[in-house]
């Protein structure tokens, strides 16, 4: 009997491989998807450890730094009005490397070339904290990546990674989060995958990480090699996941099971 | 690192039961871990939380290892008067953050 159920749900998952697109109007946040206590710990803004990061991200924005001696808040002001909306728009495309770079990213370009300091390193405390400063001002707003010309072949080959099949498990993304969305794994309800609140407070990681910290670890949950931070494959992919939540509200920094 | 957010309502009527919000970034590092070179971690955590009323103390809490990281805590009391609130987080290696807020009563 086991067996035959085994062999009724492999067919099932081979017939609904092909299920494809989610339609826009039965897209959900991973919001949607938590339990009422997680969903509380997002609304009130001090009981979300998000916030923490905020914080400090909103000392650092004003902090003069590197070799020009210069802070975010020179050139860019008051973030609540020059950042807003900002994270909506990224990953977006940068002319000077030719191809789309995401927060992160824009971040340690400005902070190497006009503040001509390091580097932050990837997922390091400052970084995070910068870029949860960054896309809290976008809040509320809805995601509105560009979708045109440059950016297409980026999309494009984002679609084509999340559409592969990869690791010891084979398995794309899109057969759990388009196919199985609201299905269980594990206990865990499968969300539809779309980054509307990074970066954000994982109760897992007890810490805020970015998109592509997640995106690894999705990685690492079906087998396959994990990208490198940074990897024109984990950005083109973050594209196409904010290009494929367009117009859907930001909640960053969110909090997440 | 130290940030702290308290969230108190700025004002309240007299004997009012008012709810106190606090949430701290600390790592909470339990002592029970051990590094990939098995490494003992030293314990790293909050020890005792303080939230006083204008000097009065009305709310303590001792935390243990198993308190998740960035403890949030949530209590209540008794708007009495107006003044400050004053909250003292203290714990391994010298921690030690204080916070404070005024609340008018009336």
């Amino acid at each position: 009997m086991r067996a035959l159920g085994a062999a009724a749900a492999a067919i099932l998952i081979a017939a609904a491989a092909f299920a494809g697109e989610i339609a826009p109007s039965d897209r959900r946040s991973g919001y949607d998807f938590m339990s009422r206590e997680t969903r509380a710990m997002q609304d009130d803004d001090t009981a979300n450890p998000g916030f923490l990061w905020v914080l400090e991200g909103g000392t650092l924005w004003s902090m003069r730094s590197g070799a020009a001696g210069k802070a975010c808040a020179d050139c860019h002001g008051d973030a609540r009005v020059s950042m807003k909306g900002v994270a909506a728009r990224h990953p977006a495309f940068d002319a000077a490397r030719g191809r789309p770079i995401n927060l992160e990213q824009r971040i340690n370009v400005c902070r190497v070339e006009r503040q001509q300091a390091t580097a932050f390193g990837w997922e390091s405390r400052e970084l995070l904290a910068l870029s949860a400063y960054v896309a809290r001002q976008s809040r509320g707003l809805p995601i509105e990546v560009a979708g045109d010309q440059r950016t297409e072949p980026f999309i494009a080959a984002g679609r084509a990674t999340w559409d592969r099949r990869q690791g010891q498990l084979n398995l794309a993304c899109a057969q759990c989060h388009d196919d199985h969305w609201g299905q269980q794994l594990a206990g865990n309800a499968i969300p539809q995958a779309h980054p509307t609140g990074y970066p954000l407070y994982r109760l897992e990681w007890q810490s805020v990480g970015s998109l592509e910290r997640r995106l690894r670890n999705c990685l690492v949950g079906i087998r396959a090699e994990s990208y490198e931070f940074g990897a024109p494959e984990l950005v083109d992919l973050e594209l196409f996941l904010m290009w494929r939540a367009r117009g859907m509200l930001m909640d960053a920094p969110a909090v997440r099971p | 690192m130290a940030n702290a957010l308290v969230n108190v309502p700025p004002r309240a009527r007299r004997g009012e039961v008012i709810e106190i919000k606090t949430l701290i970034s600390h790592p909470m590092e339990t002592g029970y871990r051990r590094s990939q070179l098995g490494a003992a971690i030293p314990r790293d955590i909050i020890r005792r939380f303080v939230c006083t009323y204008n000097g009065t103390e009305v709310f303590r809490a001792d935390f243990h290892p198993a308190i998740a990281a960035n403890p949030f805590l949530s209590f209540w009391t008794v708007a009495v008067e107006s003044g400050t609130i004053a909250f003292q987080w203290t714990g391994d290696n010298s921690f030690s953050v204080t916070e404070s807020v005024t609340i008018s009563v009336d």
